[in-house]
């Protein structure tokens, strides 16, 4: 038997949103299958991660809390990977964009008692360099020496963690615990339940302002990407670096751009979390949002509103997933939805074709 | 501080390192580039270590890991080779779902528990050779022995034989292979089939020899990626391989070591265990990788230093460029 695969000269514009539904319904019952080999029900932790995601108000507020930093980091993994960058240090630049945030509470940058409209600010700003520095080595070594970006930026993860982990353990420890005295108040991001004096509707809806965050991030780069000359320059030096060098565009210049932005984007994101949800830096901020990311950016097909679905989507399994046994069920979907979406993005390319090749083609 | 104990422990942990790093050595050669390795690594840590739970049979474990590793490997094989798909995501999802299955699979397993690990050996006469006796043959993990064979057995297969002359026609120019008559598409099937089952001996060789016992995906802890960091420093030969996973798995050694010490020519130590800047010394392994992948992959040297010609680009018979 001779499978092949052909081009196909024109696939139908349903073809690849369809692909990508059917790699994530395939992907969820890859899943319960091995759900159902290791003991689990299936039906039953689908429908509880449902439920439990999407149930009611209130857990549609958690949901988005949880998809908040994913929307941020999805969008940092997307603009770099539109160019065929493939930044996997998301990670460690959230930890470090919550560290920066924290610095300016902690070390501190602004003197206690600074009011809640200038520390939030700056600490936006401190989370956004933050992560951009920790992207511009690997970005610096990428555009200069031509230095695999993927093992640069993971190492630098692990890094990150360990910078964390020495703040949190050592000079900002609270009383030898894991984790930094809690913030003032003035260094939170306003939630929805803050306001539930005046409208009893908001009360325990814990969505903050991080989430507009990640819209509005999401809004701005749609707009630079899709419809800028940005945009196109990064399409194009992603596609072909030739042409692109022909184009006359700075490729070096516009890698270690594309560095700062993606790295800024997901320092953002630790910055969120820190003040919005957490209120204080813990070492175990993260449960691998800036991996889920890569995902995502993937799934999303690096459009920056499709990133926004896409991560309310893996911010309900990675909410429900907390009570699902046995715990490693969301991170192996995870790994079931990338599998069936580069299976399926082969699928929307080529037609396979299973027997001789077509006598056309030969 | 005795060095001969810090280097002979550094060849136990750096053992882990070489048997995934020559694995992937076979895979990049033949042209294809496997970013799974640390996936492959934690599905055939968890498998060993259950498997010599339940059987109590480490070397049971030892099979039953690597044929785990090679059937993840074998689907970055179908997905990239047949299917054609970027080696990179392919490798990126492997790892994913390689520590979700563990995970899964990982649950309930912890450090406590005996398990029937595998057995340390001396050898009789080497052992007593001066400075290498102590440091190679003396109270080894049979892993470590298993690596002192693979090394040289690898380098031979991939310079003096026919098949490893395939092996780098395929990773080289695979049209000119193909028009030999090698099979292109079998040969890569193949070696990225060995780069799995090497995966999967190396995360077993962690549970049952080196650091047995459950951590979830901290077992592994970013192993499989330096040990791809050291294919690039290692110019894509197993015998500079083997020394960088030394290398590395001596420093391993040393930071646990330099936090014992009391003092450090004189003045108390400031790495001392229990404090935080001990967190200083833990990173520098990972830092360590950057610089030598840095060292190791400027475009122009890397050509000269021997990257496969063909790594990370599909195959396909009649189309232009190999």
């Amino acid at each position: 038997m001779i499978v092949s695969l052909e081009p196909r000269v024109a696939a139908p514009r349903w073809l690849a949103p369809a692909a990508v539904v059917a790699a994530v319904i395939a992907a969820l019952v890859s899943g319960g299958i091995v759900i159902a080999i290791a003991g689990g029900d299936p039906i039953r932790s689908y429908a509880h991660i449902f439920v439990a995601a999407f149930g009611s108000i209130g857990v549609v507020s958690d949901t988005l809390v949880k998809a908040t930093p994913l929307i941020l980091t999805g969008l940092a993994c997307a603009v770099a990977f539109r160019m065929r960058l493939w930044n996997i240090g998301a990670e460690g630049q959230f930890l470090m964009g919550a560290w920066g945030a924290s610095a300016v509470v902690l070390l501190p940058i602004l003197p206690a008692g600074t009011p809640g409209p200038v520390l939030i600010p700056a600490m936006v700003v401190a989370g956004a360099l933050a992560g951009a520095a920790w992207a511009l080595a690997p970005g610096i070594l990428r555009a200069r020496l031509g230095v695999n970006e993927i093992i640069t930026s993971l190492m630098l993860n692990y890094v990150a963690l360990f910078w964390v982990q020495y703040w949190v353990f050592g000079p900002w420890s609270e009383g030898g615990f894991q984790q930094t005295r809690p913030f003032p108040p003035e260094a939170w991001l306003p939630r929805l339940t803050d306001f539930a004096a005046g409208n009893p509707m908001l009360g325990g809806l814990t969505v903050h302002l991080g989430l507009v965050f990640g819209l509005i991030a999401a809004a701005l780069l749609w707009v630079v990407l899709e419809r800028g000359r940005w945009g196109y320059e990064l399409r194009l030096t992603g596609d072909s670096p030739a042409a692109a060098r022909y184009a006359g565009i700075n490729i070096g210049r516009t890698i270690v751009v594309v560095f700062l932005v993606s790295g800024a984007l997901a320092g953002i994101a630790g910055m969120s979390e820190v003040s919005g949800v957490v209120h204080r830096l813990q070492d175990r901020i993260s449960p691998g949002y800036g991996y889920t990311a890569i995902i995502i950016a993937y799934l999303a097909r690096f459009g920056p509103f499709r990133v926004v679905v896409a991560a309310i989507l893996f911010g309900a399994l990675i909410l429900a997933g907390r009570e699902i046994q046995p715990s490693g069920v969301p991170a192996m979907i995870q790994g079931f939805v990338l599998f069936a979406l580069i299976v399926a993005e082969v699928l929307v390319k080529y037609r396979v074709r299973i027997g001789r090749p077509a006598a056309s083609t030969a | 501080m005795d060095l001969t104990l810090v280097l002979a422990a550094g060849i136990g942990l750096g053992t882990v390192l070489l048997f995934a790093a020559v694995g992937e050595i076979f895979a990049e050669r033949a042209g294809v580039l496997n970013l799974g390795v640390e996936g492959m690594m934690l599905i055939g840590a968890v498998t060993a270590f259950s498997t010599a739970i339940a059987t109590g049979n480490p070397w049971l474990g030892i099979v039953l890991a690597m044929l785990a590793g090679g059937a993840l490997s074998l689907l970055h094989a179908i997905v990239t080779i047949h299917l054609r798909a970027d080696q990179v995501i392919s490798g990126l999802a492997l790892t994913f779902l390689g520590t979700g299955l563990a995970r899964v699979l990982g649950e309930g397993l912890s450090s406590a528990g005996s398990v029937a690990l595998l057995p340390r050996l001396t050898v009789p006469v080497l052992s007593s050779v001066p400075v290498i006796g102590p440091i190679f043959f003396r109270d080894q993990s049979v892993m470590a022995y298993i690596g002192y064979l693979l090394v040289p057995a690898a380098w031979l297969w991939i310079n003096r034989t026919r098949p490893g002359l395939h092996l780098r026609a395929v990773g080289e120019r695979p049209s000119a292979a193909d028009a030999q008559g090698i099979d292109v598409v079998r040969t890569r099937y193949a070696y990225v089939l060995v780069g799995g089952l090497l995966a999967g001996l190396a995360g077993a060789t962690i549970t049952l020899a080196i650091s047995p016992g459950w951590f979830g995906d901290l077992t592994v802890g970013g192993r499989g990626w330096i040990a791809i960091g050291l294919v690039i420093f290692a110019q894509w030969s197993p015998i500079r391989a083997a020394i960088g996973a030394y290398l590395f798995g001596a420093i391993f050694r040393l930071i646990l070591d330099i936090q014992g010490l009391g003092s450090i020519l004189g003045a108390p130590n400031p790495f001392g265990a229990g404090r935080s800047t001990t967190f200083f010394l833990e990173m520098l392994p990972y830092l360590f990788v950057i610089l030598v992948v840095v060292a190791g992959s400027r475009g122009a040297l890397r050509r000269r230093l021997g990257a496969p010609a063909a790594l990370g680009r599909p195959y396909v018979r009649g189309e232009r460029g190999d």
